[in-house]
């Protein structure tokens, strides 16, 4: 028998529990948050390639006989030709921000950032999986492709190592290179590392026509910051360290800063055509997912 | 203060000094910091703190900790409030207490006091004695070791007397020689001899005397003021105003003893007497036994009361018949004189003067009576009543053989006459009286003559019969003791006819020795010469009564000037029928507040004692830095919200239990009201329809069984399974509804526990019109699952044979609203075998836990108040006629819950007489 733990059947055994043992709850989230949201049709609105019945038009010159609905023409005396709903697949290229700094959470029973803003994107997959469009993972570059099987391969990437924190990135940069042209993009992170990547992402991607929407993810505890007295406060990882005497006196300034980043990411998607929201932890999931299903869907 | 305390240890003040070194070490640290893992530390990099000086401590928690600390270094140095430095003395020590009437009002705290003097000389190894001046004669003294004399202090009482020169006399015989330092504690009140004892005590060493601040009080005997009675309250220390409260006690027409009236008397600045004057009923008066000043524990605080204030009701009648007689003649004329000022007179016939219940009769010359007048009286007589007649000259002429049960001796027809114009012999005078006699010590007058007399008849019984005789020996007086009364007779008449007695001044005297009227004032030294007085009840130094059976008599000399000690007690005297009250304060008493020569050391009574404040000082301290705790975290951040909320839950938490004692009442009157009669109960579903009808339903047979039977079932409960004790009620009425919810785990444990102790549970599933009984019907598999974790026995349908059938009526149907036949019980052990020839099979054990059927009997009992069926049931007179039956199945029902198996019992009868009878 081999005796390495990573082939022999045990050791892969016991990696792929432990793996499963997240990963139904991650994607049972998201199917439950998707469930909730109950959408017609993702047709285009207008006349083209489809399955769906669109509408009877009236015969003109230059349509086909083979074009022609004989069955309703039969009722009249025009001809009708039947059309059928454009149905063009989109792709979204999603965007999850796998730092450490995502693993914060200011309460007990609040999620991590990062697990919300995983089960938003997720449940936006299964959303749009069920409306037919194809989606990927640029943190991965992850093809955008369509199908149940898209489903269950992107639930993995989420629940990967890096996704578990077992990284020492503090803060994430967005990945714009693969982003297909004429796609959508989701980005979810809290925006609280270095924007100049951000924003050198948002220009690229729209370049190259992407647009998309930011949702910036922020722990409630972020908004508030309900510190006071003598504090060392540092990073996910521990690397940056800061130390301040009276906490509670920071906070002003603390919010004004914030209240910075949340307007310079705003401008930066008002300049680039993309849509932004913030989303806190203490809110309903669902509210977001909404808006960014909203959002996506319409036209570009 | 400052000058009261004191240090166990001063050395350890010393650490005070490290005070200002703490208040700087403390200024030097800042708190420690707290480390956050915070990802918008991205934001606030490059901030700056305003203030530079928050690394320090704030200067109120320095303030906070300084005063902890020193606190505890304080606290450490054992600081004591009044220390108690007073030098030990060596050498013996006499305790001397005045031990009188006085004493009394803190006795309690005197006596701790003197545990505490006698312990305190056993620590310092001073032998000491102890003397009680109240004793007339102490006993030598030993000095022993103290604390050989603190058992007996438990036991020691004050006397109701003050101490008297005797007692001084033996002291200072008995302390010839010997130097010791004495604590005498004082009543605070003067009396003769203690000048001189302290004269004493101070020659023969140290001398402390403790006495109490708390002031004295006494009582003055009460006295008549016209026909009010007044009292006087005295007090030693003529200070300020004061109110004290008097009341008089006695029994009440039931004989149990009660406050019977109440006053105020109100001490005016710088009074040491006040007067009171209370204005009583003459019924409500002579119930008084004792005056007491109110909260004042003190013989000399209570005033018994005598003959002195008692006025008896006294009925006067006479025969004058139509007779022009003046004024003078009348018979009732002197006696009316004499009884005036002493007594309360009442006139009238005879019954209305019975119904008033005097104390006395006074007929003069009647000897005529009907036969039911001589019962009255004699009922009145034997009942405690005096009746006192006088002769004249009907009397004198009544037959002589006529026997009269109201004359103490048999008289003579006629009577005599001596010393008139046409008679021999001088008018006779009165002989002494003997000792026997209750006239025993008046001085005869020589001015009463008899001229004429009614003569009693020579009989053996008639010496010990007359209480005052004619100088020649004739009876002028006699008596007899008739029940609880007697019955005495004047031999003359009651005006001047026939004697100057009624004249004279001994004629009141006599009516008074024969408590006809009140003693008008103080006992003369001569009449109490030669008589013997026994205690009814005395006093002991608390003012409390106490029976005096088993004292001897005391001899009336002793009682003119009392002189109180172990031989004489303050108390209630008799002799005959007077009764007089010895108080420990005299009429004309005063008290007054001792007064001590300069060189004598008092004290008050109350112990101050030493009061460590160490655990105080600890404890702030220990308080002082809890909050310092508290106001840390909150400096640094630490302390949030979620924190005090968690202790205002425990708060609330803890004053919880209040409600559910509140809650706790309630369940008992309810088990109060399920078990004081047979109560039926029904369960309640939480469908109100249903549960009314289950209520009606039980109403109706408990209507029955109290008309027809000897249950008497009080109106029906509903039972809460969850939250109601089962065990009261034998049967329990379960409608089953599809709608109710299964009860708990909790509910159906008491429920087995009610089916294993022979409760009964009646399962209705009200549905027996349709179609067959099972799980077939909503109602049936609802049934099953409520039944499922119940403790049931395997089932039958009642058999023919059921006690059941035969509890009281004799069935074999059981029919509700619907006549369905399917009702199942326990089913019968299998080795149940009919005996030939007997009707049933051996059944013997037990009541069947649950009934099951499905006839909706609540609706076929149900009747209003009035008696009137509610529902429907079958048409016409066959309905009735299953009405009637559901009801006998019903009371069958209750019946064999309540008897169990006597019925089945009853069937082997025949047997056993069989048997008997071979």
């Amino acid at each position: 028998m081999n005796q390495d733990p990573a082939i022999n059947p045990a050791g892969l055994r016991h990696r792929a529990e432990a793996h499963a043992a997240a990963f139904p709850a991650l994607l049972a989230d998201a199917q439950h948050l998707a469930a909730t949201v109950m959408l017609g049709d993702h047709g285009r609105r207008r006349a083209g390639m489809g399955d769906e019945f669109w509408q009877y038009r009236p015969a003109e010159d230059g349509d086909g006989l083979r074009a022609i609905d004989w069955r309703r023409s039969a009722r009249g005396d025009a001809h009708f030709v039947r059309q059928k709903e454009w149905q063009a697949a989109q792709s979204v290229m999603f965007w999850v921000d796998d730092a450490l700094s995502m693993t914060f959470t200011g309460g007990n029973n609040r999620p991590t950032k990062g697990h919300r803003a995983r089960v938003l994107a997720l449940a936006l997959c299964v959303l749009l999986n069920r409306g037919g469009e194809r989606f990927g993972l640029a943190n991965r570059g992850t093809p955008p492709r369509r199908g149940e099987a898209q489903l269950t391969r992107l639930a993995g990437h989420l629940m990967d190592a890096a996704f578990g924190g077992e990284t020492d990135i503090d803060y994430g940069t967005p990945n714009a290179r693969v982003l297909p042209a004429g796609s959508r993009a989701v980005f979810l992170s809290d925006f609280f590392g270095d924007p100049e990547p951000v924003t050198a992402a948002l220009t690229k991607a729209t370049d190259r026509g992407v647009s998309g929407i930011l949702i910036q993810v922020l722990d409630p505890d972020e908004e508030a910051f309900p510190y006071d007295g003598r504090t060392i406060f540092e990073t996910m990882s521990g690397a940056v360290k800061f130390e301040t005497l009276k906490a509670g006196k920071l906070k002003d300034d603390y919010l004004a800063r914030l209240a910075a980043r949340k307007a310079q990411m705003r401008d930066l998607c008002r300049a680039t055509g993309w849509r932004y929201l913030c989303h806190h932890t203490d809110t309903s999931a669902l509210e977001a997912l909404m808006w960014a299903y909203r959002a996506l869907d319409k036209s570009p | 203060m400052i000058a009261n305390l004191a240090f166990t240890t001063p050395l350890l003040l010393a650490a005070l000094l490290a005070l200002p070194i703490l208040w700087w070490l403390l200024r030097a640290v800042p708190p420690a910091p707290i480390k956050r893992r915070f990802p918008g530390i991205a934001l606030l990099l490059g901030l700056k703190d305003d203030e530079s000086q928050t690394d320090t401590t704030p200067w109120w928690l320095l303030l906070l900790r300084m005063i902890a600390v020193a606190g505890l270094i304080v606290g450490f140095a054992g600081p004591i409030l009044n220390p108690d430095d007073r030098q030990p003395g060596d050498g013996p020590l006499l305790v001397v207490m005045d031990a009188s009437w006085a004493s009394a009002r803190d006795w309690p705290a005197r006596v701790s006091r003197v545990e505490a003097v006698l312990a305190e000389a056993a620590r310092d190894g001073r032998p000491a004695a102890l003397v009680k001046l109240t004793d007339p004669t102490p006993d030598a003294f030993e000095f022993t070791a103290a604390d050989a004399l603190l058992p007996g202090l438990a036991g020691m009482v004050p006397d109701p007397w003050t101490p008297t020169a005797d007692s001084a006399g033996r002291l200072t015989e008995l302390s010839e020689g010997r130097d010791f330092d004495s604590i005498w504690f004082s009543d605070g009140l003067d009396y003769p001899a203690r000048a001189d004892i302290a004269t004493l005590l101070e020659s023969r060493g140290e001398l402390r005397v403790i006495q109490s601040a708390r002031p004295a009080f006494a009582l003055r005997p009460a006295r008549f003021e016209g026909s009010d009675v007044a009292i006087t309250a005295l007090r030693a220390e003529a200070d300020g105003p004061r109110d004290v409260t008097l009341t008089a006690l006695g029994p009440d027409p039931n004989g149990v003893e009660q406050e019977l009236a109440r006053a105020v008397a109100s001490f005016g600045n710088g009074e040491t007497e006040a007067e009171v004057v209370l204005s009583l009923p003459t019924e409500l008066r002579n119930r008084i036994r004792r005056f007491e000043l109110q909260g004042i524990r003190s013989a000399g605080a209570v005033s018994l009361t005598d003959d002195a204030l008692k006025r008896r009701e006294v009925g006067l009648l006479a025969s004058n018949d139509g007779q022009e007689a003046q004024d003078l003649l009348s018979p009732l004329f002197y006696l009316r004189r004499a009884l005036v000022p002493t007594a309360d007179l009442i006139d009238g016939t005879l019954e209305d003067m019975l119904l008033a219940s005097p104390d006395v009769l006074i007929l003069a010359d009647i000897a005529a009576f009907s036969e039911a007048e001589v019962d009255a009286l004699t009922d009145w007589v034997d009942a405690g009543g005096l009746l006192v007649r006088f002769a004249g000259p009907r009397v004198a002429a009544t037959d002589i053989e006529t026997v009269d049960p109201l004359m103490p001796v048999r008289l003579r027809a006629g009577g005599r006459s001596v010393g008139g114009a046409l008679s021999w012999g001088e008018p006779k005078a009165l002989r002494a009286f003997t000792r026997d006699s209750p006239f025993f010590g008046l001085p005869l007058p020589d001015d009463v003559t008899v001229t004429s007399q009614v003569v009693a008849q020579p009989d053996p019984n008639l010496a010990e019969r007359t209480i005052a005789s004619l100088a020649d020996g004739t009876p002028l007086v006699t008596r007899n003791a008739l029940g609880d009364g007697q019955i005495v007779l004047f031999h003359v008449t009651a005006n001047a006819e026939w004697s100057t007695l009624p004249l004279s001044g001994l004629f009141v005297q006599m009516l008074e020795r024969l408590a006809i009227s009140t003693r008008p004032s103080e006992l003369a030294a001569t009449e109490l010469e030669g008589t013997i007085w026994q205690a009814e009840e005395t006093l002991d130094g608390f003012g409390r009564v106490r029976s005096a059976d088993a004292l001897a008599g005391i001899s009336g000399e002793l009682l003119a000037d009392p002189t109180y000690g172990p031989d004489l007690r303050p108390g209630l005297y008799s002799n005959d029928d007077r009764r007089v009250a010895l108080n420990v304060v005299a009429a004309e008493q005063t008290i007054a507040p001792a007064v001590w020569p300069a060189s004598v050391t008092v004290e008050g009574i109350a112990l101050e004692g030493e009061t460590p404040l160490a655990g105080l000082l600890l404890t702030l301290a220990m308080a002082l830095l809890a909050v310092d705790i508290v106001a840390s975290l909150w400096l640094g951040g630490r302390l949030t919200l979620r924190g005090g909320a968690t202790a205002a839950v425990v708060m609330v938490a803890l004053s919880l239990p209040y409600a559910a004692r509140a809650q706790g009442t309630e369940v008992e009157l309810r088990a109060i009201e399920a078990t004081a009669e047979v109560v039926l109960a029904y369960v309640k579903t939480g469908d109100a329809t249903l549960d009314r009808v289950s209520q009606e339903g039980l109403a109706g047979l408990s209507q029955s069984l109290f008309r027809r039977t000897s249950v008497e079932p009080a109106p029906p409960i509903e039972v809460d399974l969850e939250t109601d004790e089962l065990s009261f009620y034998p049967l329990i009425y379960w409608p089953v509804s599809e709608s109710q919810r299964l009860p708990s785990d909790a509910a159906y444990a008491k429920l087995n526990r009610f089916l294993r102790s022979g409760g009964m549970i009646v399962f209705d599933t009200r549905d027996g019109n349709l179609g067959g009984f099972g799980a077939s019907t909503p109602a049936g598999r609802k049934l099953q699952s409520l039944a499922r974790p119940l403790d049931i026995p395997a089932l039958e349908p009642i058999p023919e044979d059921h006690v059941l059938t035969r509890a009281f009526y004799l069935l074999q149907d059981f029919p509700g609203r619907h006549a369905s036949n399917d009702v199942w019980v326990e089913a019968a052990p299998a080795d149940a075998e009919q005996v030939d020839g007997l009707p049933f099979r051996n059944l013997n054990d037990g009541v069947t836990p649950v009934l099951i059927g499905g006839n909706d009997w609540a609706s076929a009992w149900a009747r209003n108040a009035a008696g009137q069926p509610l529902y429907p049931v079958g048409r016409g007179f066959g309905g009735e006629r299953q009405r009637e039956m559901a009801i006998r199945f019903g009371i069958n029902l209750v019946m064999h819950v309540l008897t169990g198996n006597y019925k089945s019992d009853q069937v082997h009868v025949p047997a056993l007489l069989d048997r008997l009878g071979n």
